[in-house]
């Protein structure tokens, strides 16, 4: 059975073929990218008209992002931005603390129960001048409810009176940095850190591990990936217990299931060598639609909750350094141990000193194990230098830089964590190609929405949310970001054999878009409207999720 | 709000192969007739001595004269919060911190539980690399934080050192972490009272943080040759030892029995042991900076 799609624009990013009006499709793959007539000689096939006056591209690739986003649509959305979520529906952008408490409002007048918890998310009060929310703002929703809101970072959250009562800490005499303090000495309601945060989190209906994503969120998250025009999307970082594996195997096999995940397992809660074994166990269980078998290492923190580890002279605010979630000991056992053993490496670094320690350990990984294609991944490595892309080049590492960032806090960095020239040097796409390293660019989902083509116009723009043009030297070419954000990212996931252009013999995966990104202003290119996917030659309109 | 009364809880931090594991062990061997709890970070770092187990399961190794729980190293919060669920209650936890965390940040987030009170911060140093850990390029700044977030340094492995090295690198660690008391010991040999001391974390006064700043404190371990009067021995210690503020260990009393002698201020307590109590008296003092401790 071939099927051909005829396209008003095929991009393939095949070099040797950069465009084609028509392309075949026989058992999910691509026979070939070409006009009717050549592939016509391939025998009898269907000719499908759907795309006809659409822009096909290679399906999208989005190299970290993390399956919890189809979780969190569970929770109301009160973020500042407008956002999409898994059945379409935009939620438009709470513009002030009132517009939040009105949705909360709404929220609360749905939910039956008087003491059942209300748990929202996506709050940014940098948007707001940095006014704080208080508890006093969420009690003006309800006072017999606990309610709770996390931030857009993820690193802190606000609660009620009530949230705090249950949890025992609406009272005076708390003395921790992370639980700041009204004038009446009782807890504002802002809970800074994952530490500060759980115990009163889970009153508020934010489940026991945020990161682990259910059965019902795995299945939004892919439906998200086709409103996007993803295909292959990864879910960089979780713990992958056995009961997690099954369920992730027995969702993705579903024959209408429209995207191919790859879960990284994450270094934590295990010693270096069960990582390693439990890695090497999942590789033998992946499947197609379920690549299992990489591993993740979180090295530091974040930079906007100062827990990035920074080079000297630190913080542009005097913060003091930030943490280390992996001992270099350990670093290095799992890196030698994951070179010898052919295991692929993501590894978590957003300040340089982060970024520097990986780059130690893996000059001294590869003297003891040469691995001539070991594509282990910085992900963010968002302060790197030049000097460290001159190395990751030479130690044959590959980037994926986190081009949103700079869009939704790239004035914070400016003003407040890392100053103005390394915010300007932030996410340098344009340094990291011109030293040769292989470049993917990321949302980080749900830390920013899911969304390629939004990732590629950050990056080719480079503004941030007040309109500044942040780095001008560090933009990239539009040509360029979309390769990002296709093959760039399939190779980092050593996948760019099988995905990431359209060409002979790869899979069938395509995002159908409504406008042409290559003719589109740059300055418009997140404004490429998706119509859908196509999976393994399966088709996925947007419009009938 | 909860009126159970609280767990307390002792953070033993450190670098790696500073001890921990050792001392883990050692203080469940000599537990002192206490139901230990021991949280831990990673299973697999924590290679619990063979014979103290009695069962295991996913979460939990049950041990003779307590537990072993939960790898927190996903969430260490919601780990304490499952233990506090967890019957029967423990006399007293001991949250193992990993290698690279700061375990004033971990007593901070503990401490916001009500079910558990923390006690003290326990820093081992490794007597061998201590100084080259504290000016490492990557690690110095962590195991400096570390350093001064304990209530008391165990100075570690000095039985790898010469007398003369241990003597230096006591002199520099006391300079590191001025006010905090420094124990000297090898394989962690320590008595689990002194140990798991409440530091009065909750009640420093400011007023007392004046004289830290002024004064350094003393820590020896002293113990009695033979059986001795419980009572005169601690008035003796207190005529002995300039500066004396707290003492805590046990002795044999002349009677055969042991006693726990505690001595905060002025003031003395004597009473029953536990039974397996180790011989031995720890006291801390306010001396001069320069001096050393008579060692142990
Ligand atoms: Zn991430």
């Amino acid at each position: 059975m071939t099927t051909i799609f005829s396209a008003r624009k095929i991009i393939t990013m095949n070099p040797s073929r950069p465009q084609a009006t028509h392309v075949a499709v026989r058992d999910g793959r691509i026979l070939g990218a070409g006009t009717l007539k050549e592939l016509a000689g391939w025998g009898d096939y269907t000719l499908d008209e759907t795309f006809k006056d659409k822009v096909i591209m290679p399906g999208l690739v989005e190299g970290h992002s993390h399956a919890m986003e189809g979780t969190l649509w569970k929770y109301t959305y009160v973020g500042f931005f407008d956002r999409m979520d898994p059945h379409g529906k935009i939620w438009t952008g709470a513009k002030d603390i009132d517009a939040v408490i009105d949705r909360l409002v709404e929220a609360d007048a749905q939910i039956e129960q008087d003491d059942a918890p209300l748990p929202a998310w996506s709050l940014d009060p940098i948007y707001f001048n940095n006014e704080r929310v208080t508890r006093e703002d969420l009690d003006r929703v309800s006072t017999t409810r606990p309610i709770g809101i996390m931030h857009a970072s993820g690193h802190i959250l606000n609660v009620n009176s009530k949230a705090l009562e249950i949890a025992g800490l609406l009272k005076t005499g708390i003395n921790n940095p992370g639980v700041p303090l009204g004038k009446d000495g009782l807890p504002t309601g802002e809970l800074k850190g994952p530490d500060v945060m759980t115990p009163v989190g889970i009153h508020v209906g934010f489940d026991r591990d945020m990161l682990a994503c259910d059965e019902q969120g795995l299945i939004d998250f892919a439906k998200l990936c086709v409103r996007s025009g993803v295909t292959t999307a990864t879910d960089l970082a979780a713990r992958l217990p056995d009961e997690a594996v099954n369920m992730m195997l027995e969702v993705t096999a579903h024959k209408t299931y429209p995207a191919r995940i790859v879960p990284l397992r994450f270094h934590h809660g295990v010693t270096p060598d069960e990582l390693i074994a439990h890695a090497e166990k999942l590789k033998t269980q992946s499947t197609d639609r379920l690549r299992l078998g990489m591993i993740k290492v979180v090295v530091d923190g974040s930079i906007q909750g100062f827990s990035a580890r920074l080079r000297w002279p630190g913080y542009y605010n005097g913060a003091p350094n930030g943490l280390w979630y992996i001992s270099p000991e350990h670093l290095q056992h799992v890196i030698n141990a994951s070179l010898e053993k052919g295991l692929h490496i993501h590894t978590h670094t957003n300040g340089d000193e982060a970024t520097e320690l990986v780059l130690d350990c893996m000059e001294e990984g590869l003297l003891q194990h040469p691995a001539p294609d070991h594509r282990f991944t910085l992900q963010h490595c968002q302060l790197a230098d030049s000097a460290q892309f001159r190395r990751m080049a030479k130690l044959g590492m590959c980037v994926n830089l986190f081009a949103n960032h700079h869009f939704y806090w790239g004035d914070e960095h400016y003003n407040l964590t890392v100053g103005p020239e390394r915010a300007t040097r932030m996410n340098a796409c344009a340094t990291a190609l011109k030293n040769g390293v292989p470049m993917a660019i990321h949302s980080d989902a749900p830390i920013t929405p899911l969304g390629p083509l939004f990732t590629a116009w950050c990056a080719v723009n480079r503004l941030t949310s007040s309109g500044r043009t942040q780095g001008e030297y560090e933009k990239i070419e539009l040509s360029e970001a979309l390769y990002a954000i296709t093959l760039g990212a399939a190779y980092t996931l050593k996948l760019d054999g099988e995905i990431g252009s359209i060409e002979t013999g790869k899979r069938a995966d395509f995002a159908i878009l409504e406008d042409d990104p290559e003719q589109v202003d740059p300055s418009k290119l997140k404004d490429v409207k998706v119509w859908g996917t196509v999976q393994d030659g399966r088709i996925f309109p947007a419009a009938n999720l | 709000m909860s009126t159970k009364p609280k767990t307390p809880l002792t953070v033993i931090g450190g670098y790696l192969g500073s001890g921990k594991t050792t001392l883990v062990n050692h203080l469940l061997r000599n537990a002192d007739g206490k139901r230990l709890a021991i949280l831990v970070n990673e299973f697999g770092e924590l290679q619990i001595d063979a014979d103290l187990i009695e069962a295991q399961d996913d979460d939990v190794i049950s041990l003779a004269g307590g537990c072993v729980c939960c790898s927190y190293g996903n969430d260490l919060i919601m780990a304490m919060m499952d233990m506090s669920k967890m019957g029967p209650c423990p006399d007293h936890i001991i949250l193992e911190a990993s290698g690279v965390a700061l375990p004033a940040a971990i007593a901070g987030s503990v401490s916001l539980l009500n079910d558990f009170a923390v006690d003290g911060i326990v820093v081992l140093a490794d007597a061998e690399t201590i100084r080259n850990r504290y000016n490492d390029k990557y690690m110095g700044d962590t195991v400096s934080r570390q350093l001064s977030d304990a209530d008391m340094v165990l100075l570690n492995k000095t039985d790898l050192v010469s007398t003369e090295d241990c003597q230096t690198i006591h002199a520099w660690l006391s300079d590191v972490t001025s006010q905090t008391p420094i124990i000297e010991t090898s394989r962690c040999a320590i008595p689990a009272a002194v140990l798991l001391q409440d530091f009065g974390r909750s009640d420093i006064a400011p007023a007392t943080q004046d004289a830290h700043q002024t004064n350094n404190f003393q820590t020896t371990l002293r113990v009695p040759d033979g059986p001795v009067d419980p009572n005169d021995y601690a008035i003796q210690l207190l005529k002995e030892i300039p500066g004396l503020v707290r003492a805590k260990g046990f002795v044999t009393s002349t009677d055969g029995s042991s006693k726990t002698i505690q001595l905060v201020g002025q003031r003395i307590e004597i009473t029953p042991a536990p039974a397996d109590a180790t011989t031995g008296v720890v006291t801390i003092s306010v001396c001069q900076a320069s001096s050393k401790p008579d060692g142990e």
